[in-house]
């Protein structure tokens, strides 16, 4: 173990290097420069590659050819860069090729603000990409957690089949904090499904016969012909659609398969902590940085005789309703604290459609951390 | 202007040497041949001679098809990697220079191909190519170039000849054609080489001394496209398009070095165009993957002793 003062944005890094990444595609792009700028010394010292594309779309591409030779591959991005990635996510969704994109959010749309923090690509990071696709994101609220869940994000990815994002803020990307690093070694790593026949029988890397079915993978270069199709539409059982044609069943199939061979590792794929919210009367939902401030406020509320409790959503996308009902079941209020118009309140309120418990938000749009004060008063607000 | 030579038939004894394998073992090798299915170009379309071809210039290197892979996109030609035993990345249109980049640095031991159109490498994906070219990154760019978007039904494209006819140049193509080629060099191409497929043998060579060559190649496959391009513009049979390349094709060998570029390449107008074939650049010059790789050892080197986490 080593103590380091890290960046947000060196330790989402070290948790990729832990976790066996050794392929790190970039562009430059505020907030999240920094990885790009560690990766670049910490790759090659590794084994690893580090190439700077022409662009975004370029590096989530060059991430996608080296995860397709069977390398565990990152890249990272903020605002624009990330419309621009969103593209070769629906690609690699599609394909079933594992990879990570880390999107340190900045505030705003279009341009933005470069150099504040937001968290607005909540909907973009389940929704930004063509084609009913699903999506797994990871939210890390302290520096500690940009390694261990750069680690998860990575795992999940090589056990699923497909990219995860870390859900990053600006807020997160520049702050520095004390990290106790593992022993790289001790570190427990996934590594995707691969072909376990003999090659003369090999059929291809999208031989799902059931809707939970994560099919092998084999890397390019391995003695198996290793096809990543973007076309993602697969016959049941294997095969290649783009040379057999293809009908409706096995689009019916594919898509339905993409979703639920996530949904039914849910279980596992699903990270939350929970505070108090047995006996809460409000209940604080958030995730990222602004969970901080919930628990924060969560304190101060049970100092004042106000029965708070928090609900920090760790793994965003699967959005975990049923964690949310569990958590809320008792509550008379939910607040949602989020630096957006209330997105992650929208997914909270379709959860608890029904129960009657209130929901409501605290929205931050300029930037400026939601503070327990705010929560606190809002609480005051909402129990009256 | 300049004159063509006729060549004379090359002697019976070198002929031989060109059939390397008999046609069946290759195809058994390379080919992944769907069984009981057509292949997807239409009828009388050019890319499957040029798949022969690369499949030709596979065989005549002797290489391990489990250790090629290809990259693509979208277009007519994008169904060709699929009848290959290599390994491919069917992506994202325009993308494949990109793909290959990932895929060559993540393991240095393939042999790199995209296969590309030429809207697909040129228009959507001018970018990563002229950067991958910039990087002199050890891949070979095939672009098959059928004068426009074909599988979108006939709209043109940036090498669309000037004034042709197209789905969305009824008038006339108004915009300016790219000379692929030149764009290559331009860009930092070190192995840049253009063939037709109406010259089989001439296609394989430039295809197979591509993938020798080590550093970024590219070379133009001019491929006739009757059912759209040439409908259009009064070749409406493959013939016609095959006979078009064949009548005006100018080996870079008999044609003086300063009228390479200076002849236009892509014109509507039979009178004025003439395709000059063969290795137009070749330069050695440092190849990224190599260059990076030394960079990697003295990294290592200098991290060596440190902790996993580089402190």
């Amino acid at each position: 173990m080593t103590r380091r003062l890290l960046f947000g944005n060196e330790a989402f890094c070290e948790g990729a290097i832990a976790a066996g990444v050794r392929f790190y595609a970039g562009y430059p792009i505020t907030p999240a420069t920094e990885i790009a700028e560690t990766m670049s010394r910490r790759m090659p010292e590794v084994g690893g590659v580090y190439v700077q594309m022409e662009d975004e779309l370029g590096a989530a591409c060059a991430v996608m050819g080296a995860s397709a030779t069977g390398v565990k591959s990152v890249c990272a991005s903020s605002g624009p860069g990330m419309a621009l990635i969103q593209n070769e996510i629906g690609q690699a969704i599609a394909a079933e090729c594992p990879m990570v994109i880390i999107n340190v959010q900045r505030a705003g749309p279009g341009i933005g603000n470069a150099t504040r923090s937001g968290q607005m690509e909540f909907m973009q990071a389940r929704y930004g990409t063509n084609g009913e696709a699903p999506m797994v994101a990871i939210a890390p609220a302290t520096v500690d957690e940009a390694f261990w869940l750069t680690v998860k994000a990575v795992n999940f990815s090589e056990m699923l089949r497909t990219p995860v994002i870390v859900l990053g803020e600006g807020l997160l990307g520049l702050q520095r904090a004390v990290v106790d690093l593992p022993d790289y070694d001790t570190v427990s790593k996934v590594d995707r499904p691969r072909p376990t026949v003999a090659p003369e029988d090999w059929r291809g890397n999208y031989t799902a016969n059931e809707l939970d079915d994560i099919p092998p993978m084999a890397d390019f270069g391995s003695p198996y012909k290793g096809l990543v199709s973007t076309v993602g539409l697969f016959p049941r059982g294997g095969g290649d659609s783009t040379v057999q044609g293809l009908d409706q069943n096995d689009q019916d199939f594919t898509v339905r398969r993409l979703h639920q061979k996530i949904l039914a590792r849910r279980e596992e794929i699903t990270l939350f902590e929970q505070h108090h919210t047995d006996d809460a009367d409000v209940v604080y939902v958030a995730f990222g940085t602004q969970a901080l401030s919930a628990l924060r406020a969560m304190g101060e509320a049970r100092a004042q005789g106000i029965r708070a409790g928090v609900l920090r959503l760790i793994t965003v996308w699967p959005f975990p309703e049923d964690v949310v009902q569990a958590a809320c079941a008792n509550a008379r209020a939910v607040i949602v604290p989020e630096m957006n118009l209330g997105q992650c309140q929208l997914m909270v309120r379709h959860a608890l459609a029904g129960t009657g418990i209130r929901v409501s938000g605290i929205n931050h749009v300029d930037s400026n951390f939601i503070t327990p004060a705010e929560i606190l008063a809002k609480t005051k607000e909402e129990l009256q | 202007m300049t004159t063509t030579t006729q060549r004379p038939p090359a002697p019976q004894s070198q002929r031989r040497k060109q059939i390397a394998t008999p046609m069946d073992e290759m195809v058994a090798k390379f080919a992944d041949v769907p069984q009981g299915k057509s292949f997807r170009y239409c009828p009388g379309c050019g890319l499957g001679m040029a798949q022969s071809a690369i499949m030709r210039a596979f065989d005549r290197l002797q290489l391990d098809p489990a250790k090629i892979a290809t990259a693509g996109g979208s277009g007519c030609y994008s169904p060709m990697a699929h009848y290959f035993k290599s390994s491919h990345i069917h992506g994202s249109h325009g993308r494949a220079c990109a793909y290959a980049t990932g895929m060559k640095l993540a393991n240095p031991e393939l042999t790199v191909l995209t296969l590309q159109g030429d809207g697909d490498c040129l228009s959507i994906g001018g970018n990563h190519f002229i950067h991958a070219a910039r990087r002199n990154i050890d891949i070979t760019v095939i672009c098959f170039n059928n004068f426009g978007f074909g599988d979108t039904g006939g709209q043109f494209g940036p090498t669309t000849p000037k004034g042709s006819v197209t789905e969305t140049s009824n008038a006339g193509m108004p915009e300016a054609a790219f000379d692929a080629c030149k764009l290559a060099i331009g860009a930092g191409a070190t192995f840049v080489a253009r063939s037709t497929v109406a010259h089989p043998a001439h296609l394989t060579k430039m295809v197979s001394d591509a993938i020798t060559h080590t550093g970024f190649s590219f070379v133009e496959v001019l491929q006739h496209c009757h059912v759209f391009w040439g409908k259009r513009n009064g070749m409406p049979l493959p013939m016609d398009m095959l006979n078009f390349f064949k009548k005006n094709a100018v080996r870079s060998t008999d044609t003086p070095e300063e009228d390479w570029f200076d002849i236009p390449t892509y014109a509507v107008d039979d009178k004025n165009v003439k395709f000059v074939l063969g290795v137009l650049h070749k330069e050695e010059r440092n190849e990224f993957g190599s260059d990076y790789a030394a960079l990697r050892t003295r990294a290592m080197a200098s991290a060596q002793g440190r902790p996993a986490d580089g402190h």
